[in-house]
């Protein structure tokens, strides 16, 4: 019996050795963001084990979905792609109709059991499904082919843009972009798109709720409204900047124990660890997520077909957004849109779905081209 | 269908661009991430001192203490001004996001008046936003336990401890400590901002007011680490405040409260006075009020009680109250007619009843049917004839009479250490000039000479002048805080020095005058008030007329109550005339007869004050003293003698001349009572 386990154990590991079904890199570098993430919550939330427990609880709960995602091939995710983007978008309908308003946007949708927000599955749902459009055509993509993955994106984008969500609708429309961006469009019609989006920014402002033109005008000007829309901003750029070079040290930055850092567990933690420890600490943190999204493009390189490699590298390169735009709302670069610093804010749906996508770039690893 | 298109991409070239791609992506998000490095290095390193500083004043706010209010002591270091600790709500405007609904939920956890809402209202007004206004004082223990409870409920809203001030004797001090009351809008105005930060009280009224420079101290500072919601985290440095210094009164509880006593409730005030240096021994004014309601806000009840009251008892009468003096200017004006030498001790003027101004018409009475005969200068003052008086002031004329009285205090403040201090009135043709368009009539002059009229006195005045002359002439300016104290330290005299030099030039001319004061008690119209007495006293008394009389007729009802309702009873006197130590000024402002009715609280007041010299005084010649032991306790008063079976004088049993020295003059022309 027990000699029986022992064979089996053996067996696994050597398997696991040899041929892992997940990269141990990818891993070990989510591991460590992890970490770095409770620990700097447990400043962050005064030591409330509540929110740690709950925080760590949900990480495991997206490992296990990680796990699991992994274990279903390619091939398998790319025949639901077209279900689950169209199910997203009749759910994104159904929000719109009949959605739980919180805090003055329609974003979550009560099951009775739990609420969730459909525009969190979209994250994903919207790389696969331009990667699935795009896998059987020539690339690189002919206008008509931009055109259609275009409306593709502005769908579901524009209906989170109007729960209002700026911040996701972002992030979405970004992991379109990457993988239409990764399926070789020429530079050429980039650079036309881009200039025809540029010019149409004057038209998108006009569209903005005011609280969003606000939150834009205040990133140009803090002071002008140092106890309102300013407050964020100012309070945030106060515990970066305070923590200097090395840091207050964990557990001693003022701003957020203080509670002068508003959301410093949520949108704001990146504020905390900044204080915390220091620009060394942050250009640390920043080799980590340079880490795990090159490893994540070297897993895309690797994939054996194209909707692998597109829907792989518009993951990896959708964290970046995460990382980019966050660490700049923080340091008052970039407005205040809520898109939480990945695997580090406190938060349930952004730590699941951010882990279920690594789930997917596992299963693309664990069927990777074979060097023979 | 997909199957088929696929075998005819080229799979190859596909990869070669995805992995240019996926590097040229890399690129750019190494070149983003970088970017974030050098923003966040621009914040920490290049404007990190900007942002550390902002970090600290957002976290660290300087906090002051203010300094715990000095304490007052009567002179044998008895508290009658003390700090109790209390607990008070505060609230930090800035830090309120609705103030109406605050106040309205608040109520439900601590019950405020409506006292509290306007006091806080209008403090509101006044106040720095980020600065606290104390919304409710004293807090009981039950509503601190609740609002601890319901704190989270209220950012900005806090329970703060304080001292706030307590009169253990109540209103047996209140015209002589007054009272501290919360600070408001007047006193913002005139109070140094820096030295009052975080003081909630200042002295309103009395010492509390006059020593408040002394009586508050310097305030410390504290640096607090405070949260977003202003809530205070720890301490992280502290000054400590240096508290105010301690008072002590000349003044004796068990004296002050003898001559309070001896009032009965009767309205009136009394003052004693140390001729030797100035020192109040006692200073009443009846009645009196609890100066504990006005530390924390009176309510408005209470306060429409007082100001309503008929007795005004707010009013300090031996401070703010001036009314004529009445015949007991008469041993003063004595003195000046000696100093002045128009009159020599031994000439004589005849008492016929009526004096007549020469070559005129008018006339004025002497109080006793027929006169009293041929009078000296001690039987003058003895038998308070008018007469005397009346021609004494007549050859002084008006000038030299107000000049001299004018010298010894009268018609001044005395400058005494409380403010607010009354000046009265001397008669002057300068005085009457600036009330009338009609020239100085001789007829005026005649009644000064009886202290009616123009006269108008502080019983602070009297006692000063009394205590003035029992010094033999030399003026001290009457003081309350006899010594002060820094904390943990030895309390320090305050040193009063003569105001100038002695205003008697002979001694001979001093004993003429204490010796007519003597006769007045031993055998004139005090003669029933101090019998058995143990030392030698030396007094006057005084019967002002508190209506203007509109008959020329002797006023024949003898009915006690009735002449109470006319007149005002003045009595001074000092005591042991050999080497005088007390001087006592006391006035009833309803007393029929000024020796049966203000003699007797003169009396209670100096055996008070014998009694706290262990019975006997340290006279020079005076050694049979022992009679009079009187052994009392702090704050009781001395044990009644049968002071109170002392039969009423009536004019059968009475000297010639008493009890009768309200003068029959009727003020001519405009002369009413100022």
């Amino acid at each position: 019996m027990i000699d029986a386990l022992q064979v089996r154990l053996q067996r696994f590991l050597r398997r696991v050795m040899t041929r892992p079904r997940i990269d141990l890199p990818l891993a070990f570098g989510l591991f460590l963001l992890v970490m770095v993430g409770l620990i700097t919550l447990y400043s962050a939330s005064g030591g409330n084990m509540v929110m740690i427990g709950g925080q760590a609880a949900r990480f495991v709960m997206g490992a296990v979905l990680m796990i699991a995602i992994s274990r279903i091939p390619p091939s398998v995710l790319r025949s639901w792609t077209p279900w689950l983007y169209a199910g997203c978008v009749l759910l994104l309908l159904v929000v719109a109709a009949m959605g739980e308003i919180r805090s003055g946007s329609k974003r979550w949708l009560n099951l009775g059991v739990m609420s969730f927000q459909p525009s969190e599955l979209l994250k994903l749902a919207m790389p696969m499904m331009v990667a699935w459009y795009l896998h059987p055509r020539q690339l690189p993509p002919s206008w008509k082919d931009i055109a259609v993955v275009g409306i593709l994106i502005a769908i579901p984008a524009g209906l989170i843009a109007e729960q209002p969500d700026l911040g996701t609708a972002l992030l979405v429309a970004a992991g379109g972009a990457f993988a239409l961006f990764l399926s070789g469009m020429r530079w050429w019609k980039i650079g036309s798109l881009l200039a025809v989006v540029g010019a149409m920014i004057p038209v998108a402002w006009h569209f903005l709720h005011d609280y969003q033109r606000n939150r834009v005008l205040t990133l140009l000007d803090p002071e002008s409204d140092p106890l309102g829309n300013g407050w964020h901003i100012i309070q945030s750029q106060i515990a970066v900047g305070s923590g200097g070079l090395f840091g207050k040290g964990w557990q001693h930055g003022t701003q957020s124990r203080l509670d002068f850092l508003p959301e410093h567990t949520t949108d704001f933690i990146f504020a905390v660890f900044s204080e915390e420890f220091g620009l060394v600490g942050v250009a640390g943190l920043m080799l980590l997520y340079a880490f795990i999204i090159g490893r994540c493009l070297w897993i895309a390189m690797e994939a054996r077909d194209t909707y692998s490699r597109l829907l792989a590298g518009a993951i990896g390169m959708s964290f970046f957004v995460y990382v980019f735009v966050n660490g700049g709302m923080v340091s008052g670069m970039l407005p205040v849109v809520g898109v939480p610093m990945p695997l580090v804010s406190y938060g349930g749906t952004s730590a699941v779905s951010l882990l279920t996508g690594f789930g997917v770039l596992m299963s693309i690893y664990a069927n990777r081209k074979t060097h023979d | 269908m997909s199957f088929h298109r696929r075998s005819i991409k080229d799979s190859r070239g596909e990869s070669t661009l995805f992995r240019m791609r996926a590097l040229v992506g890399f690129g750019l998000i190494l070149l983003g991430l970088s970017a974030l490095v050098v923003r966040y290095s621009y914040l920490q390193v290049q404007r990190h001192d900007e942002f550390a500083l902002r970090s600290e004043n957002n976290r660290v706010k300087p906090r002051a203490i203010p300094p715990a209010r000095g304490l007052i002591f009567d002179r044998n270091g008895v508290l009658l001004a003390d700090n109790v600790p209390a607990f008070r709500l505060e609230v930090v405007p800035e830090q309120v996001p609705d103030m109406p609904a605050l106040l309205a939920q608040i109520r439900d956890v601590v019950p405020l008046g409506d006292d509290d809402i306007d006091a806080f209202k209008k403090q509101l007004k006044q106040n720095r936003r980020f600065d606290s206004v104390p919304l409710k004082l004293r807090l009981t223990e039950d509503e601190i336990a609740r609002f601890a409870i319901n704190r989270w409920r209220f950012p900005g809203v806090d329970v703060v401890p304080y001292l706030t001030r307590r009169y253990p004797y109540g209103p047996l001090f209140a015209h002589v400590v007054g009272y501290v009351g919360r600070i408001d809008a007047d006193d913002l105005g005139r109070l140094d901002a820096d030295r009052y930060k975080g003081t909630s009280h200042v002295g309103r009224s009395g010492l509390e007011r006059s020593y408040e420079d002394m009586l508050h101290g310097e305030p410390g500072y504290e640096l607090v680490e405070v949260n977003a919601d202003g809530r205070t985290q720890r301490v992280l440095e502290t000054h400590a405040p240096t508290p105010g210094k301690n008072l002590y009164l000349s003044i004796d509880v068990r004296v002050q409260k003898a001559t309070t006593d001896a009032f009965q409730g009767r309205p009136g005030s009394a003052v004693a006075i140390d001729p030797r240096n100035g020192q109040v021994m006692a200073m009443v004014s009846v009645p009196s009020f609890d100066p504990n309601l006005f530390v924390n806000g009176i309510s408005k009840a209470d306060y429409t009680a007082y100001i309503t009251a008929e007795d005004k008892p707010l009013l300090n009468r031996a401070l703010k109250s001036a009314y004529q003096p009445g015949s007991t200017v008469k041993p003063f004006l004595a003195l000046g007619g000696l100093e002045y030498g128009i009159r020599r001790p031994e000439d004589t003027v005849l008492s016929t009843g009526e004096f007549c101004i020469p070559g005129q018409q008018r006339c004025y009475r002497d109080d006793e049917r027929g006169g009293n005969g041929v009078v000296n200068m001690v039987r003058a003052i003895q038998l308070s004839t008018n007469t005397y008086f009346y021609k004494l002031a007549l050859d002084m004329g008006i000038d030299r009479l107000s000049a001299w009285m004018g010298s010894l205090g009268f018609g001044r403040k005395t400058g005494i250490d409380l403010e607010g201090e009354a000046v009265g009135i001397l008669p002057s043709r300068e005085w009457k000039a600036t009330r009338s368009k009609f020239g100085w009539f001789p007829g005026e002059t005649v009644i000064a000479g009886i202290g009616q009229g123009y006269w108008n006195v502080t019983t602070l005045q009297l006692a000063h002048v009394t205590a003035t002359f029992a010094g033999h002439g030399t003026p001290y300016a009457p003081r309350l805080v006899m010594a002060t104290a820094a904390v943990k330290e030895k309390p320090v005299p305050l040193p009063n020095p003569a105001t100038g030099p002695s205003l008697i030039r002979k001694p001979s001319e001093w004993n003429v005058v204490n010796q007519g004061m003597e006769a007045v008690v031993t055998g004139g119209t005090a003669k029933a008030i101090f019998i058995g007495f143990p030392y030698r006293v030396a007094g006057k008394s005084g019967t002002a007329e508190r209506f203007s009389r509109r008959t020329n007729d002797y006023d024949t009802n003898r009915n006690t109550a009735y002449l109470a309702a006319r007149h005002r009873a003045w009595f001074i006197g000092y005591t042991p005339t050999e080497a005088p130590r007390i001087a006592v000024a006391a006035m009833l402002e309803a007393g029929a007869w000024g020796a049966a009715d203000a003699g007797p609280i003169v009396r209670k007041t100096m055996e008070a004050w014998i009694a706290t010299q262990g019975g006997a005084v340290p006279a020079p010649s005076e050694k049979d003293a022992g009679a009079a032991t009187l052994p009392v306790g702090p704050g009781v008063p001395a044990p009644a003698e049968d002071l109170e079976d002392v039969p009423v004088a009536t004019p059968a049993d009475m000297p010639a001349g008493v009890p009768s020295e309200s003068s029959s003059a009727a003020p001519p022309d405009d002369g009413g009572h100022p």
